[in-house]
This record gives structure tokens, sequence and C-alpha cells, in this order.
């Protein structure tokens, strides 16, 4: 199984660190509308939710990309975009029905989460909460499923 | 290279409806840092000391500093500069939030408001495009709506700062309100930007702010994030139950002000603590940016007496001033009086403990019942919401409760009932029993305040190292050191709460790698000290005399009743000759030529 950054959003406290570590690392400043991880806060509900992208199976952004520029690595996963060859088109933008990739205007060029290409995702070193995590497994999703599994077994005893 | 600081100020001018960007002046940001140090400066250049805070030629100084919108360590952090209405002194009021990293993103270091519009306006920023528009659609609204509004006429992901009703109405004691719930709280800012008819700042950025040695930056913050994540205050008492966490300690070891003061043990207090609160309200934690504590508590009011409601707080200050001082134990009471002064915005501390002068007024029957309107006794949890209510309105007895404590106890003839310093109201620790805290009580440029040297780390929480409360011995070098690491804290744009892990040596790494100033922690101390003295100069010259350094007489006179400081007073007499001799100013209290050519101001 690959590795992927697993968001468990109860953990998040909003503080946006994601945003700061992502474009501080690959834009060269701290610069959240040029990051590549999204953390929304909602003041109202007291809710925050991040996302990015989870790296597709068939990725519509490689599949939409009319210069080959997007490619899915074979072993690892990773969707990255091959700069060399990105005409800065905006395709892709248009394809990826999440909006997990983006025209970033000073390099003119299509960018994406790369999983900081074979390094430790700079998001989930500096993530202080621990919701986002980098792993094989994904671990939210069990404790998912382990907290559902326990309820059920406790109403089993119960009757 | 220079980073950090983007070098861009934005002045504004609400009597002529102009503004224009202006190079940032990099020989003061080398001396004053940024923040509370670099906006000071600034205020302190352009506006005349004895201005009336509510004229036309009072500033208000929006300023993040070089650190604010990186994430060194809890950077998310501006002050808001101008005269107080309530003090008299220079007011710098902290707030955290996304606010101000976002003037940052929107390339800009300082904003300077000026002058005074003639009819109710916001201004709104995006990057370099900046406008100004009326507001006679949102006057009169809470810091709630007029994000509301903002988000849907402006810009979705605009950040914003805002008044409310008190603001405008100048309760004196009226806070600037940014991303709903944050605040500006102390020192009636809020009442400055209310006379300039200023409703709300809304900004937009989408640009970045780069460091000078980025390899160096990451380091210097990664350690220290290590560090907070660390302490034992910082990764686990914090986020668990917020400053409330304190409510307890501060009980048990005698000091929480209890009845405006009378009494330093409140029989109540695990009623209203941080622990109580995680049960009864608390939803989840909650960060400002780029902060690894999370300390903001959101909470849920479901008491049926009250509009079941999700707000933030109540924190530690705040459940004493309008809890334990008002010998309130109802902590739903304490949430919604708590949620009135976000509405109406205005500083809980000042409002709560007024209400708890009053009623030591109206039970030593000195403010007659028909002034008020109802009988206000120590313990009323439902007068003490009234109240509030009533002050954000400036409504019937209201509008005596909006003149802070100080004003409302001398127009009955009863000053010594002020619990406050330069007109200013304590925070939630009795000076009486923390000596330090006394001294940086009495000598705070701001007047009462907590955060211009928390005293309390060492002389109750043992951080950095552990002093005898009670102690006269040393404590004016200690409260010095720590006015000048926090000034530093202050004006690079950092967190007060990272200092419970983090020290000078770390603040240093993070601002020179971020500036590329060859700074030593020598060089950030003595920077600290010279934005102290800056701070005083203006207030001297404001007509605040060295004679004002001084606390109430029931801290000198009256010793504490009951616990483990029985019979304690503060000892000032002694302490406040050794603060000036350690601050190398006269024995009048004065900063000597000597000292200020030292420190580069004169």
């Amino acid at each position: 199984m690959a590795k992927r950054i697993r968001i468990e959003p109860s953990k998040c406290i909003g503080c946006k660190t994601c945003e700061l570590s992502c474009s501080f690392k690959h834009q060269g400043m701290f610069a959240p509308s040029l990051s590549r991880i999204y953390n929304e806060v909602f003041l109202e509900e007291a809710s925050f939710i991040t996302v990015t992208c989870q790296q597709c199976d068939d990725p519509w952004c490689a599949r939409a990309c009319p210069s080959g520029a997007i490619v899915k690595h074979p072993d690892t996963g990773v969707v990255e975009v091959i700069e060399e060859k990105c005409v800065g088109c905006r395709t892709c933008v248009s394809a990826c029905p999440f909006g997990m990739i983006k025209y970033v205007e000073y390099k003119q060029k299509a960018d994406k989460c790369n999983l900081c290409g074979g390094d430790f995702p700079e998001c989930v070193a500096f993530c202080p909460t621990g919701c986002l995590t980098f792993e094989e497994e994904d671990e939210p999703l069990r404790t998912k499923i382990l907290n559902y599994v326990n309820a059920v077994k406790e109403g089993q005893l119960e009757v | 290279m220079l980073g950090g600081w983007i070098g861009n100020v934005l002045r504004i001018n609400l009597s002529k409806m102009t503004y224009n960007f202006e190079p940032l002046n990099y020989e003061w940001a080398k001396l004053y840092l940024g923040g509370r140090g670099l906006g000071s400066k600034y205020f302190t250049e352009e506006v005349d000391p004895t201005v009336d805070p509510f004229s036309e030629d009072n500033k208000l100084i929006l300023s993040p500093g070089p650190l604010t919108g990186t994430y060194g360590a809890a950077n998310g952090r501006y002050m808001m500069i101008t005269k107080s209405p309530l003090t008299g002194t220079i007011a710098s009021s902290n707030s955290g939030g996304y606010f101000p990293a976002e003037l940052k993103y929107a390339g800009i270091d300082l904003v300077i408001i000026e002058g005074k519009a003639s009819h109710p306006v916001y201004i709104t920023i995006y990057n370099n495009q900046v406008a100004i528009k009326d507001a006679s659609k949102i006057w009169g609204k809470n810091s709630d709506e007029v994000e509301d509004y903002l988000h849907s006429t402006f810009h979705r992901d605009a950040k914003i700062a805002s008044i409310g009703p008190a603001g405008e109405k100048q309760v004196l004691f009226a806070a600037i309100m940014n991303d709903k719930h944050r605040a500006a709280g102390r020192s009636g800012v809020g009442a400055v930007m209310g006379s300039k008819n200023l409703k709300a700042i809304a900004v937009r950025g989408t640009l970045g702010v780069k460091v000078a040695d980025r390899v160096k930056f990451r380091e210097a913050a990664t350690d220290a994030f290590r560090a907070i994540k660390e302490s034992p205050v910082t990764a686990a008492g914090l986020p668990a139950y917020g400053t409330a966490v304190l409510v307890n300690i501060i009980n048990q070891n005698g000091l929480l002000p209890t009845r405006n003061f009378q009494d330093d043990v409140f029989e109540d207090a695990e009623k209203i603590s941080g622990e109580t609160m995680a049960k009864q309200l608390l939803v989840r934690n909650k960060a400002c940016m780029s902060c690894m504590i999370g300390c903001a508590r959101v909470t849920k009011l479901a008491d049926p007496r009250y509009k079941a409601q999700t707000g933030e707080g109540p924190e530690y200050e705040t459940i004493f001033a309008l809890g334990s001082d008002c010998g309130v134990s109802d902590l739903s009471a304490i949430t919604k009086a708590n949620y009135l002064c976000n509405e109406y915005g205005m500083d809980p501390i000042s409002a709560g403990t007024t209400v708890a002068c009053a009623m030591e007024m109206f039970e030593k029957g000195i403010i007659p019942q028909g002034d008020i309107g109802m009988p206000l006794k120590f313990g009323d949890a439902d007068a003490v919401v009234k109240m509030i209510e009533l002050t954000g309105k400036r409504e019937g007895f209201g509008d005596k409760l909006a003149l802070g404590s100080y004003r409302l106890a001398s127009l009955y003839g009863h000053p010594e009932f002020s619990m406050s310093v330069k007109k200013q109201e304590f925070p939630a620790y009795d000076g009486r029993v923390a000596q330090g805290m006394a001294l940086e009580y009495a000598t705070s440029n701001r007047g009462a305040c907590h955060v211009r040297g928390y005293m309390i780390s060492p002389e109750i929480m043992g951080v950095p190292e552990k002093l005898d409360p009670y102690a006269t011995e040393n404590k004016a070098f200690w409260t010095k050191t720590f006015q000048d690491v926090t000034a530093v804290v202050d004006s690079v744009g950092m967190c007060l709460f990272t200092t419970f892990a983090i020290n000078i040596n770390h603040i240093t790494n993070l601002f020179t790698s971020a500036t590329g100033l060859d700074y030593t922690q020598d060089d950030m101390m003595k920077a600290g000290e010279r934005i102290y003295n800056i701070e005083r100069l203006f207030n001297l010259k404001a007509g605040i005399d060295p004679s004002q350094d001084t606390l109430p007489k029931r801290l000198l006179e009256e010793p504490v009743k009951q616990g483990p400081a029985k019979g304690m007073v503060a000892k000032l007499s002694v302490l406040l000759p050794e603060y000036y001799k350690e601050r190398g100013w006269g024995s009048d209290g004065i900063p000597t030529q000597e000292k200020l050519k030292e420190l580069n101001i004169a």
C-alpha cells in the first residue's frame, strides 16, 4: 500500500500551519493562497475542514492535460505536474472536480500536492495536533470503524 | 535581504477620505522590531502626547510584526496602538485570529489611520487596492453581523476587524473585535475607532511573507515547536482547559480576587473552573493562525434562561471579572455575559470589574438603588448579565458603568473602591499576594495589566523558575526583565503564551533568520527596553506623572483576609525605588538622559 496524507478533521484546531508549511516549502514564502492543502475555518459552526489532493487512481487532471504534463507514478501513485512540460493552459484546473489543482501566477504553471516528492510531507511534519498523518494504513478510517464496531458490541452486551 | 517585514505602510486619512502607501522606515524597524514597538515609534513620533483621545488628531495604528504570518511560533498576532481614552496613556492592545496575518499577505506592515470620518465608514483592502465605503447599513450591528455582511458584499475570504455598539457609543473600554470572537480588548481602543466613525476594516491578501534565511528559519521554528510541545503548560494545560485552567490554581494560592478584591479565596471556584467548563460548555478547542497551543474555547450555551448559542470563551480573566469578582458562581451566566461583551465589543475585564466596584458601593450604601434601577448585590448573576447589557448599550446605569470603575467611583466620591491603576482595572491576580505582579501593575505603561510582564509565571507557576511570591528581593530585576521580554514578544508578532515554553534564545533565532539581521539576545532585550522607555516617555509627556505608579489603598493597606497569603499587603514602597534604579531611571521615576542615550532614544 502507498503512503497517503490521512486527515482526521476532529483533531483540527484551525491553525493553518499546514497551509503555511506547504507554501513555505514549495513557493518559498508564507502564502496560504499558494498552498496545496486547504484548511477551511467555519467560525460559526466551530468546524475546521482540511482537504488536499488524494492522488486519484484515474486522475481527471492527468486525463485532461493536453501536453502530457501530469503523470501518475506507477510505484508511489503520486500524481505530479512535470513543470517543463506544463504550458499553463489550465485545462486541469477545470477538470479536477475537487479543485485540488490550481494555476500559479508567478511561475505560470499548474500546481498541486505531490506529497513533497519523496520527502516527508511538510504539512504533516508541522501539524501540531496529529490531524494530519502520513501512513500506509488509513488510521482515521480504522478508528471510525472501531468506534462503530464498539458501539455495536456494547449494544449487544446490553441485550 | 531583509525578510519578515514587507516594506509597506498604508496611511489612511478619514477626514480627507484619502489613502497612500509609503515605504517602511527600516531604521525604525531595526530599532523597534515591529508590532507594539514599531507601531509605538510611529505613534509617538506623529502624535502629540497631550492630544484628546477622541479628537481627530489621535491616530490608530494596526501593527503586525515581522514574524506575523509565518509559522515561527504562534505568529498570528498584531497590536492596535493609540492613545487610550480610559487611561490617557499610550494603549497597545493585542489580538490574534486570522486578521493580523492577512494584513501581511496583503503586503502591509503597518496601517496608520488618521482623522475622523464625517459619517460611518468601513475600509476594504485587497492587496494594494484600498477603498473607504459608507457603513450606514452596518452601523449598530455586532461583529458577527458585520463580518457576515462584509463576507457577502466584499470578499468571502476577507478577514475582518470591527467595533460593536460599545465602540460606536465610546464605552471607555470598548474593544476591537476580529474574526468574530478575537479581541484587541483592553484600554478602549474600540472607543477610539468609534470616535473616528470607523466601523470595520476588511482585508484580503493573496501575497506572501518571505524570510531571509529559509533553512535557518525552518530550524528555529522546529526548535520552538518542539519546546512548545514539550512544556506541560502549552502542550497539556492550555489545550485541555484553556486559560481557565488557572481558576483552581490561582484560588488555591489565595490570589483569586473576589467581591471587588475584598476577598482572595472564592468559595465556589470549582464551579467556575476550566475543568467544570470542559464538562459543561466546551465544544472544542480553537487556535489562532499558526498556533500549536489552541487555548481558545468554543463553547455552547444551552441554559434555558438564554438563547441557545455557540460562541467563544469565557477565558480565565473573564471568569474572574464576571464571576469571582462579582461573587458569581453561575458559569452559564458568566458565559452569557461574556458573549454579550463579544457582541457589544467590549473588554470583559474592565466591564466586569466595574460592575463589581458598583456592587461594593451599592452594598455600602454609596450608590442608591434608584440610580441603578435595581438592587446590585454580590453574587447576583442575573444582575451582572443585565448590567453588562446596559453597559454595551449605554442605557440607564450602564451609561455610568461605561466610564470604567475609576470614573464611576469618583462620581460617587469614593475613588478608593476602584480596583485600578492609571484608571485601568486589574486583571485576575491580587497584587498583595504576588509582589512582582504588584510592581508590574504599578509600573505598566497602560495601567493595570497582566500581559505587560506576567510575573505570575515565576511567582506562582514556577516558569522559568519558582520565585517566592511574598518576597520583594530581586523582584525589580525580574519585573523589568519580564516587561522587556514581553515588549519583544509583542513586537515580533508572537503570542505571549509561547513564552511558557520558549525563551529569548528561540525568539532571537526566529527573528534573525526571518529578518537577516545579526542580532544577539542582548540586542533583542535592548530593543525591548527601548520600546518600554519610549512608551514611558509618551506617558510622562501626556501628564501621567510617576506619582501614578501606585496601587489602590486596598492593596497597599488592607491585609489579605484569608487563605495561604493571609495578612499580606503589596510592599510597593520597597519595590518601586528598586525598580526605578533597575531601570536606570532617576529616583523620581523619569528616564535619565544617560539611559536614553544608551538606548539610542535621545
